[in-house]
């Protein structure tokens, strides 16, 4: 199957609407999600966070021993949440760092979840297989029932989020004005951590615990340059995000022996590389452009000062002067001084240059305005 | 008008007290950094902080204000808890304290000084709007009102910030280094607008650290440093002997200039 | 215990050792997350290395991959300068982004390749002993053995050469530029040997061990001591534990060592988190408590210092005015008795001439900012303590 057969089956084929509708509200709600994480500055929690749930799928299954996801999310969500807190526990009670505590928890818990998994691989109830679909997600394992609670709890938490906007952007912005206004900031910040952490445990089916925080941060790093708005942030973070979990899963579909999160980490990570270079207000290109555009500014305006110091010591300012003397001058090349002329400020006759009556009057202003910045 | 006019020239000792600190014990991982403070700031006052680094004056704020929880001690906002009283008060953080790549514009930052009086879930709605664009023109920031705040100059920040406490209609007024990393422009436009605040009655607390400008901006000073050293008039207990009390060795200020 | 098994440990202690040593700077240095980058973003390195040599253990492969690492510290570098993102976020986007494309390529040429994503994630130390090293005919052991051995070689040789200023650029970056050691050089220096080692450690243990090994040893060992050369030594000494004992529990529970020794890592760390003597959570809470009577009797005296008038010397006042519940009041009160710190007459409670010593002492220390002095003095004046 290539990659169009793809998109004219996704509406007819119910499997594949089923994965593809499944990636498409993961992507939004990890995006959205993620959007408060990275501001937080806690892009990196959700590493520890997704790496932190393995343990809790192996010890789920080898308790109940069903492969049934929401029995296996609930022990990821519980270990998701013990890691979370050890983290703080680590970083609260004793001097290592939180970089310290986030690399700890996360190898610590993986290993061990790892040292699980191999251990269930052994045992003799051969039912174990498909459980190392949580390293790296397999989208193509979802089944409506699966969608449906992605949605629920997507639904649930665009709800909590429309209702709390006000508190959610004011406790990201300034915590402590939050408290002094008389908002529970503590209640605000659990409810902010367990959406990300629910987030997280969901995703795992599909992208996997190794780089579900990427799905996580990508999206909302992408949208951030794109606008100056909080809410259109969020909004631009759910539809890379979407977008991603589509493109991703198309193509990972289309492939064979692919995973489909490593191909929807790929996706992400370009949405993010063409914000950082093509974003209008904060993209690399537009910066060196206005960077370089700015320099020629600067070299025209300090040619024009220079002509304006030399012309005022005459008393007809357009009295001729030979381009021989701005050789001496550093900002000088033939090219600004075409573009003086261009402009109208410098009339060139043969070797001679003169200032116009305007070109003089913008010099006499830029120096004004220059006196006037340094005051 | 009239009433805070008459309420002016009430001499200091018939005011009523706007803030009130006793015993007040605030320890940063049990070692203390301020100590036993009383402190009592009356109505109508604008008032200076002042100390060395590591003083505590920024912790004394927060204190008051219940974002530090403290060991020791009570605070009263005129004769009440914080807690019931938090209407009456409004805010200002140091600068820094505050990521200025959010994403957020200048007046959506002013705005958030109403969500206090709206409280949980209600939203801005154009009452709010209206206010908040009277305090960004106060501050004179009008023709900013939709510039992203992280390409505001350090002035221009500090005025939104003064806008955000502004819109809160507050009766008592707390500042964390409001001068600091501003130009001067910025820093007369501040002064000028807590000299008005004074006018119209209301208290102004302000951390400060340029001892230079006390006389000329405040009327009434506290000197802290982990104990209170005193507090009163600028006129009264503004001298060498204070400032070397709180300062260390023979710490000299020449007022004059 | 078998020859391989012999070997096993050996080249499992000889990792856990070379990981030991850069893990404990990048811990001290706040850097423990590049470490996770590095051993994620190494995979595309290794992959691409491996298309050239056809040889997983080649040098030139291993050169290759660190070279990888050390371009995702660079290109981590790169996206904080241009200030788009915070620095965190700039660690979760590149290493996912490059362990993505490692994976794909791997899936991609996985008939070409005898590299599967397990090993990548555990590695595969039980086969280790049967890919061995024969010079003119004769087994000199197993290829693994020799590529650590050598890694190990070289960083502890590095270690020697440099430790005063890896020392001093770890603690104070500005002292030791000026004193003319480049700290670029030292970082990246650092950089490099984090991500040889990696590399190294990684076809035998898998990236996720490597990141247990540099970060566990050195976060238990700092809770432990904070003079450099004991925590180097501690975190060679929890390594190589872990490794052996990881090895004889997977041998028990027939599971993955790797697993297995990144669980006696966790293990471990979690009973020095729990009861290390002075930094354990234990005795942090058991000291915190002790602090939280000894300030609030700091307080207390203070104010007894502070205030002469009776009233607000009275017995009841300590509990209404200072705003304490009933049981830490007494609690308090009981403690400077105890101390001869105050007397209580009438109800009303003034201080001993050694409570108004203690007292006077004290706020100078925390004027001047020596609180730490405050500890010792306790020492001297207090014979029961909070």
């Amino acid at each position: 199957m290539d990659i169009q057969e793809y998109f004219s089956l996704v509406f007819s084929d119910y499997t594949l609407r089923t994965i593809t509708l499944g990636t498409a509200i993961l992507g939004a709600v990890t995006g959205m999600l993620g959007s408060f994480a990275v501001l937080r500055k806690q892009s990196l929690l959700g590493d520890a966070i997704s790496h932190a749930a393995l343990p809790g799928i192996a010890i789920a299954f080898l308790i109940t021993g069903s492969k049934d996801t929401n029995t296996l999310l609930i022990g990821a969500l519980i270990s998701g949440l013990i890691g979370t807190f050890w983290i703080r526990g680590i970083v609260t009670k004793t001097h290592l760092k939180s970089d310290t505590a986030l690399g700890l928890i996360l190898s610590l818990f993986f290993g061990f979840g790892m040292l699980l998994l191999t251990f269930i691989q052994k045992q003799p109830n051969a039912n174990q297989a498909g459980l190392d679909k949580y390293l790296f997600g397999q989208a193509a394992t979802l089944v409506e029932k699966d969608v449906w609670l992605m949605a629920i709890i997507t639904g649930l938490c665009l709800f909590v989020l429309l209702f709390f906007w006000k508190e959610f952007k004011l406790f990201l912005f300034d915590a402590d004005y939050a408290k002094t206004l008389g908002f529970n900031t503590n209640f605000i910040d659990i409810l902010i951590t367990s959406f990300i952490v629910l987030a997280i445990v969901l995703g795992l089916q599909t992208v996997g615990v190794v780089l579900m925080s990427a799905m996580l941060l990508a999206p909302a790093a992408a949208a951030r340059q794109w606008t100056n708005s909080l809410s259109k942030m969020v909004f631009l973070a759910a539809i890379f995000g979407a977008f991603s979990g589509v493109f991703g899963t198309a193509i990972s579909a289309s492939q064979n022996n692919l995973s489909t999160g490593p191909v929807i980490v790929i996706v992400a990570s370009v949405f993010v590389v063409i914000s950082f270079i093509f974003s209008p207000s904060r993209g690399l290109l537009f910066r060196q452009i206005r960077f370089i555009a700015n320099r020629r500014d600067l070299e025209q305006q300090k040619t024009l000062a220079f002509m304006y110091h030399i012309a005022e010591t005459h008393d007809n300012i357009s009295h001729p002067h030979t381009i021989k003397i701005l050789n001496n001058f550093q900002g000088y090349t033939r090219k600004t001084l075409q573009k003086l002329v261009d402009k109208g400020y410098v009339t060139l006759d043969g070797t001679m240059w003169s200032l116009t009556e305007k070109g003089f009057e913008t010099a006499a202003n830029l120096y004004n305005q220059q006196a006037l910045k340094d005051e | 008008m009239s009433e805070i006019k008459i309420q002016e020239k009430t001499p200091v000792s018939e005011r009523k007290m706007a803030v009130q600190v006793d015993d007040l014990t605030v320890a940063y991982n049990y070692k203390p950094v301020l100590w036993d403070i009383d402190l009592e700031i009356p109505e109508g006052v604008l008032m200076a902080i002042v100390g060395p680094n590591g003083a505590g004056k920024s912790t004394l704020i927060k204190a008051i204000l219940g974002i530090l929880k403290p060991i020791a001690g009570s605070v009263t906002i005129y004769g009440k808890p914080y807690d019931e009283q938090r209407k009456l008060v409004a805010y200002v953080p140091q600068k820094g304290s505050v990521d200025w790549d959010f994403p957020t514009t200048a007046l959506d930052v002013v705005m958030m000084g109403t969500y206090g009086s709206l409280g949980w879930i209600k939203r801005p709605g154009l009452k709010e709007k209206k206010s908040s664009l009277e305090a960004l023109e106060k501050v004179g920031m009008l023709a900013f009102k939709n510039r992203q705040i992280s390409q505001l100059s350090g002035g221009q920040q500090q005025r939104i910030f003064l806008a955000r406490a502004l819109v809160q209609d507050a009766s008592i007024y707390f500042m964390d280094e409001p001068f600091q990393g501003v130009d001067a422009t910025t820093e007369i436009a501040i002064i000028n607008i807590l000299k008005e605040l004074r006018k119209a009655g209301k208290t102004v607390i302000v951390v400060h650290h340029d001892l230079q400008t006390v006389p000329e901006y405040f009327d009434w000073v506290t000197f802290l440093n982990v104990k209170k050293i005193a507090t009163g008039p600028v006129k009264d207990i503004f001298n060498d002997d204070n400032l070397t009390k709180t300062y260390g060795i023979n710490y000299k200020v020449s007022i004059q200039e | 215990m078998n020859n391989a098994q012999i070997e096993i440990q050996l080249i499992a202690s000889l990792v856990a050792i070379a990981c030991a040593i850069p893990g404990t700077f990048l811990v001290l240095r706040k850097m423990a997350m590049i470490s996770d980058a590095i051993s994620h973003s190494i995979l595309p390195g290794l992959v691409v290395g491996f298309f050239i040599t056809q040889d997983l253990n080649s040098p030139l492969l291993i050169l290759l991959a660190a070279l990888t690492g050390v371009i995702t510290v660079v290109l981590v570098e790169r996206i904080q300068k241009t200030g788009l993102v915070k620095e965190d976020t700039a660690i979760g986007l590149v290493f996912p982004a490059l362990f993505s494309i490692g994976v794909i390529l791997i899936a991609k040429n996985a008939n070409d390749i005898h590299l599967d994503v397990d090993a990548v994630l555990l590695g595969e130390l039980a086969f280790a002993p049967f890919d061995r090293i024969f010079i003119s005919g004769i087994d000199v052991g197993p290829k693994s053995l020799w590529i650590i051995g050598i890694i190990l070689s070289i960083t502890i040789g590095l270690l020697f050469a440099f430790f005063k200023e890896l020392k001093i650029s770890t603690f104070d970056a500005g002292l030791a530029a000026s004193l003319g050691f480049s700290p670029a050089l030292i970082h990246y220096g650092l950089m490099t040997v984090a991500s040889v080692t990696t590399v190294g450690a990684f076809d035998a243990v898998g990236a996720i061990l490597v990141v247990a090994l540099m970060i566990a040893p050195a976060a238990s060992a700092y809770l432990l001591t904070t003079d450099l050369k004991k925590m180097l030594g501690l975190a060679v000494i929890f390594g190589v534990f872990s490794a052996i004992s990881g090895y004889w529990l997977a041998h028990w529970l027939d599971a993955s060592i790797a697993g297995s020794i990144t669980t006696m890592l966790g293990l471990l760390f979690l009973v020095i988190y729990l009861f290390a003597p002075s930094k354990g959570l234990i005795a942090v809470m058991y000291r915190e408590k002790q602090q939280r009577t000894e300030v609030s009797l700091l307080t207390f005296l203070l104010h007894l210092k502070n205030h002469t008038e009776t009233r607000e010397r009275h017995v009841n006042h300590l509990q209404e005015h200072i705003n304490w519940q009933k049981v830490r009041a007494k609690t308090v009160l009981d403690l400077a008795l105890k101390n001869n710190m105050i007397l209580i007459d009438k109800n009303i409670v003034s201080l001993t001439q050694k409570g108004d010593e203690f007292t006077s002492k004290a706020i100078d220390y925390i004027i001047t900012n020596e609180d730490a002095q405050i500890e010792d003095m306790k020492d001297d004046f207090f014979l029961f303590r909070g």
